[in-house]
């Protein structure tokens, strides 16, 4: 072996070497500074108290009438994603064409300040956003929605603008030549050819949103976890199991669901 | 040659504007998703109006008129570098906690390392216990982060604790099938031929199956750091500490300067975490 490749070799392994200095460096510091209550946990009065916590589970509520809310709050969270989706691919639309450099002597000078808009609407996620709005728009499914629309109108944004820049320049050239206007070139010419990915991107996101719309209510803002966290707050615990098995439901479904399309398109 | 053309182009050009071919069926498509989408904004309660009503107006006026500027006195910075590791923290050891409960499941889970399946079909009963494992994995995994810290912190109260085991288990569940299914993708002709010539299963592993796949998995549980830290955040909003937790405080005081400040704080945080984890994948990789 030559001396170059050995210097290489001793480079790289000294590289992971620092590295995983640093992670276990910085796990260490994690266990030591956040004093963790072990014995709250592992106590065996305290395992003696999840185990009864834990039993109250069962059995699951099934009178008619609250099965009846458990499904409207299931439907509720259902439209707050799919309505959150739709909305957010709307305004990642409008805002992913001020973000893309559309042909090569566009001046793109909105680029940076959209793709700063659209950086900060990605990484508040949707929690935070539903926890902001409750201010402005009161409690319910209303800001629930529109906390799923920001955050992934920051996602599809950037996504679409990146599909916007990559699209085939022809057909777009061929009507900027004719000196048609710059919207209906995006309409009649860019928008049909990024148009399979705008739709797989979207569906992509809607999978991920009926996750997150789940837990949303969670501070309030509507569908099957304000129910959730209603009920768990009154230790109604039979009651929260109920809600509990509908959202773990709702969320194997989609996956199956997804799992199933996705195998199917691939096949 | 070049002179001619645009008028040879105006003569082949049909002289009145055509309307278009597709719009009929569009219109139509609309129609549908407007009826479709009828019910969805009954449902979802959707009265934008209701955000210009002069109250409602006048409120989020005053409370975004707070945001600038931030707040950045030396008492409150240092409060919130302190939150900042906090949640840091919590994501790191909630992760750890979900790498130690993650590598039993994925070897459990894993065909790879089946010794039946060598000469054919796995046997019964190894069978039906990988797939247990893979089922529990899954099912640890559905019920979300953030619902495992509401139960937890029933249990054993508020703070950090309930945090990091909700990320722990949660997690747990992911990275164990997430594992698993790496481990199986890779090429499988070296772990057989450790196991058919009589190594241990680990030695298998460690030999045959690990090296391939070690980068996806490192790389994996990288992004899965990055996850953790937003996650870690929204944590907090159900009294498990860190930035959440102060900007569930800020925002129900309706104090914007501090909402404000903590907001920049937590995108900058992202960011960081975002480079920092894309830079270990490719160094990594």
């Amino acid at each position: 072996m030559n001396v170059v490749a050995g210097r290489e070799l001793g480079r790289a392994r000294c590289k992971a070497c620092w590295v995983s200095c640093g992670v276990l460096l910085l796990i260490v510091a994690s266990f030591v500074s956040l004093n963790l209550k072990w014995a709250d946990f592992l106590a065996p009065d305290a395992l003696a108290k999840i185990g009864v916590f834990l039993l109250g589970f069962f059995p699951p509520e099934t009178s008619t009438l609250f099965l009846a809310k458990a499904w409207q709050a299931l439907l509720e969270t259902l439209a707050m994603s799919a309505l959150g989706t739709l909305l957010a691919a709307v305004l990642g639309l409008a805002l992913a064409l001020p973000a893309a450099k559309v042909h090569a002597d566009d001046p793109a000078w909105t680029k940076p300040f959209a793709r700063l808009l659209l950086n900060a609407l990605r990484s508040i996620p949707e929690l935070v956003w539903a926890a902001l709005l409750l201010i402005c728009a009161g409690l319910g499914p209303f800001p629930g929605t529109l906390a799923l629309a920001l955050h992934t109108a920051g996602v599809l944004g950037r996504l679409f603008a990146e599909s916007i820049e990559n699209a085939p320049p022809g057909p777009a050239s061929a009507l900027r030549v004719r000196g048609i206007s710059e919207l209906r070139i995006f309409l009649y010419a860019t928008l049909p050819q990024i148009w399979p990915q705008v739709i797989s991107y979207t569906l992509y996101r809607w999978e991920n949103n009926i996750r997150a719309a789940a837990v949303l209510g969670v501070v309030g803002a509507g569908g099957l976890g304000q129910m959730l966290s209603y009920h768990l707050g009154l230790f109604q615990m039979r009651e929260t199991s109920t809600v509990l098995i509908g959202m773990v439901a709702l969320v194997a479904l989609v996956d199956a669901l997804s799992f199933m399309s996705r195998r199917w398109l691939g096949r | 040659m070049s002179t001619s053309s645009p008028t040879v182009l105006r003569a082949t050009l049909p002289q009145r504007a055509v309307p278009d071919p597709a719009a009929g069926g569009r219109l139509g498509l609309v129609l549908l998703v407007a009826v479709l989408l009828w019910p969805m904004l009954v449902w979802t309660e959707f009265r934008p109006w209701d955000l210009f009503d002069a109250r409602s107006l006048k409120f989020t006026a005053k409370f975004l008129a707070e945001f600038v500027p931030p707040r950045h006195d030396a008492e409150f910075l240092g409060l919130l570098l302190h939150q900042t590791w906090r949640t840091i923290a919590m994501a790191t050891a909630g992760l750890t906690l979900a790498f130690g409960l993650a590598v039993p499941l994925a070897l459990l889970c894993t065909g790879r390392l089946s010794i039946s399946a060598l000469t054919g079909r796995m046997a019964a009963m190894p069978y039906v216990l990988r797939q247990l494992a893979r089922w529990a994995a899954i099912v640890l995994r559905s019920i979300p982060e953030l619902v495992w810290a509401l139960i937890f912190v029933r249990v054993v109260g508020l703070g950090p604790t309930s945090g990091v085991i909700a990320i722990g288990i949660a997690y747990g569940g992911m990275l164990g099938k997430v594992y698993a299914e790496i481990l199986e993708s890779g090429d499988a002709a070296t772990t057989q031929a450790l196991l058919r010539n009589g190594a241990g299963r680990l030695q298998a592993f460690f030999y045959g199956t690990l090296p391939q796949c070690s980068t996806e998995l490192v790389s994996y549980t990288v992004y899965r750091w990055e996850c953790a830290i937003r996650s870690s955040v929204v944590l907090g909003f159900v009294g498990a500490g860190g930035l959440g937790q102060e900007l569930d405080n800020a925002s129900k005081m309706f104090a914007g300067a501090e909402v404000s400040s903590i907001l920049l704080v937590f995108i900058l945080l992202v960011a960081i975490a975002d480079r920092l984890s894309a830079w270990l994948r490719k160094e990594l990789g």
